[in-house]
């Protein structure tokens, strides 16, 4: 028997199967016929990462649903029970508590790199929405997974953020309690909490990055220097800028994703508590509906817009504040007036509002995890008025923003 | 039959359709939304619970559970009482006109007896449970401090009648349950039939 034959064996076979599924196809148009900007830099590298996180959530979870008990008896002990008793629960359990950070990490980063490039501006509006969908997605599937151990800070955690829609006038406390299921956050709570955070959520996770990559592969990545390369193709169709995503992009990406993997594996094996911040130190003890631990705060993915939150010395104001600084970034798309999509060519006014936002960013995510008192709060304050102005006043400054003429090619220097 | 008769015939019957299948899975949806409220069972279990407070000193909490929540009852003594009345800092809502109580408790002790305190223990800003506070003047809390209790998660206070102070995230004071006396040391939580408001 010759090569031959066996390729062409081969080649009929994937003939038999293009013929009845556009394998073929979906493959030219998303990978080896998908092309990007020659320029990607390392900023490009966390929509991928991100779905390498999924993908070790989905399959951790799915291993630890088959020891954890979603029961307000049995709870805390089953965690317990995978940490010690079951053979390399340790692990399994530590990569899902190590993934929920890294995701955040991740899909921050993604997010800062878009408010680098400008990758939400037209077309990418709709991207950038579904981005956030995903986004707010992600945050309730970190939140109902927190109750899920039963520990005390997952208790007040629930309880916190659960009664934060008690501050809705008129429906607030009927919500409340259909949200609960009862008077108080009980075993009916955890049961649902945890039918949202193993089934619901993730099958819409899964189904809106989807969305998210084919909504990407209509309109082209954008590049470090927000250019259209599309608008410049050769005589063949394909952008003279762009390059094919597989090979150049998936061999990038794996050196990312090799990268990636040495720091969560050293988290995962070394570090997986993180001093506190990946699991917090009040949760080692099981949850108690009578008393509070001294000083609760969420977990540091959360802490930016709990600490928005306590900046008010007022329940709806606070509630509202916190929800309106998530609901401000759906907007980015409209408030931003500026054509120039990159940061290499924008004026110097959006480059101090980005990194005075980005430094309130992080301010906020510290303060947060403090207790609230004495100059913390006013600290707070003050970051979440540059928060807000950020985007309250980016329509006025980037409108006339003194911009630099932008290149047609991409710039590109050869390794 | 015109042609033009026939498309506005077919547009309603499409309009007509759609409309008929929303209501259906507006009405399919109910029972999945009704669903998540408080089970059968969940209801039977906020039964009220008795309180035993032969044992309880003055100045003294007892710590209860009721319906899930944590329950106070605090015995105050004469100087808590007269405390409570020279003191003067800014409450939110001192006639407890927009706090939750029974008619019978909406007076400034939020009591049925003077001395006997009976209220919910969850912050009414998001829930946490505040603690006792009783010191006059500790150094955490300030000179002004003449005992009450104080939320540890986001610093709302707390008079020794559950009354909110101006200037913190807690909206109203917090919440007394219905309650009755069964005899003079025994508390019936959860239950106040009978009690004239």
């Amino acid at each position: 028997m010759s090569n031959g034959n066996a390729e062409s064996r081969g080649a009929q076979f994937l003939g038999w199967i293009d013929a009845r599924f556009p394998l073929s196809k979906m493959f030219k148009e998303h990978m080896s016929e998908y092309y990007a900007g020659k320029n990607f830099n390392f900023w490009y590298v966390f929509g991928v990462l991100a779905i390498v996180v999924l993908v070790i959530q989905l399959i951790t979870g799915i291993f630890l649903t088959m020891n954890y008990k979603p029961s307000a008896a049995d709870a805390f002990a089953s965690v317990e029970y995978i940490m010690r008793d079951v053979e390399w629960g340790w692990l399994i359990r530590y990569m899902h508590s190590t993934g929920a950070s890294a995701f955040f990490i991740v899909v921050y980063l993604h997010m800062f790199r878009a408010m680098l490039y400008g990758s939400y501006k037209k077309p990418r509006e709709l991207l950038w929405l579904i981005g956030m969908v995903i986004y707010v997605a992600l945050m309730a599937e970190g939140f109902f997974g927190y109750l899920l151990p039963w520990g005390q800070m997952s208790y007040w955690g629930a309880q916190v953020i659960v009664s934060l829609f008690g501050a809705l006038p008129y429906i607030g406390e009927p919500l409340v309690e259909w949200i609960r299921g009862d008077y108080y956050i009980s075993d009916i709570t955890l049961n649902r909490f945890f039918a949202l955070h193993v089934i619901a959520v993730p099958l819409a996770l899964v189904m809106l990055v989807v969305v998210h990559i084919l909504a990407l592969h209509e309109t082209g990545s954008n590049n470090p220097d927000g250019i259209e390369i599309k608008e410049n193709k050769d005589a063949n169709g394909i952008p003279v800028d762009g390059v094919a995503f597989h090979p150049y992009y998936t061999v990038k990406d794996l050196v990312a994703i090799v990268i990636f993997l040495i720091v969560f594996c050293s988290v995962v094996f070394f570090a997986p508590e993180m001093g506190g911040y990946f699991l917090e130190h009040a949760n080692f003890e099981p949850a108690n509906s009578l008393k509070t631990p001294e000083h609760i705060a969420p977990v540091w993915y959360f802490t930016p817009f709990y600490a928005i939150l306590r900046a008010v010395p007022d329940k709806l104001g606070g509630v509202v504040l916190m929800g309106g600084a998530i609901v401000v970034l759906f907007l980015l798309p409209w408030l931003d007036r500026c054509k120039v999509k990159s940061i290499r060519y924008r004026g110097w006014t959006y480059k101090v509002w980005l990194a005075a936002f980005t430094v309130s960013f992080v301010a906020l995510g510290w303060l947060g995890l403090l207790p609230a008192e004495g100059v913390y709060t006013t600290l707070a304050r003050i970051f979440t008025a540059i928060y807000f102005a950020f985007f309250i006043f980016m329509p006025f400054y980037t409108a006339r923003e003194k911009t630099k003429p932008v290149p047609d090619r991409l710039v590109y220097e050869k390794h | 039959m015109s042609s033009d008769e026939g498309l506005s015939r077919r547009h309603f019957l499409t309009v007509a359709t759609t409309a008929v299948g929303g209501v259906g899975v507006a009405l399919a949806a109910v029972p999945f939304l009704a669903s998540w409220k408080p089970s059968a069972r969940a209801q039977a279990a906020g039964a009220p619970v008795e309180v035993d407070i032969s044992k309880l000193e003055e100045g003294g909490l007892l710590r209860v559970e009721w319906r899930g929540k944590p329950v106070w009852v605090v015995k105050r003594t004469p100087q808590m009482l007269a405390n409570l009345e020279s003191s003067d800092v800014d409450l939110r809502d001192p006639g407890s006109v927009d706090s939750e109580q029974p008619e019978y408790a909406q007076n400034e002790l939020r009591s049925l007896k003077p001395e006997i305190l009976v209220l919910v223990a969850n912050c009414t800003h998001l829930g946490c449970v505040p603690t006792d506070r009783f010191e006059v003047a500790p150094a955490d809390l300030g000179a002004d401090w003449v005992g009450g209790f104080f939320c540890p998660c986001h610093g709302s206070k707390f008079d020794l009648a559950g009354r909110v102070f101006a200037g913190v995230p807690a909206p109203t004071n917090l919440s007394v349950p219905p309650y009755r006396f069964l005899s003079d040391n025994l508390i019936l939580v959860g239950d106040d039939t009978g009690v004239a408001a």
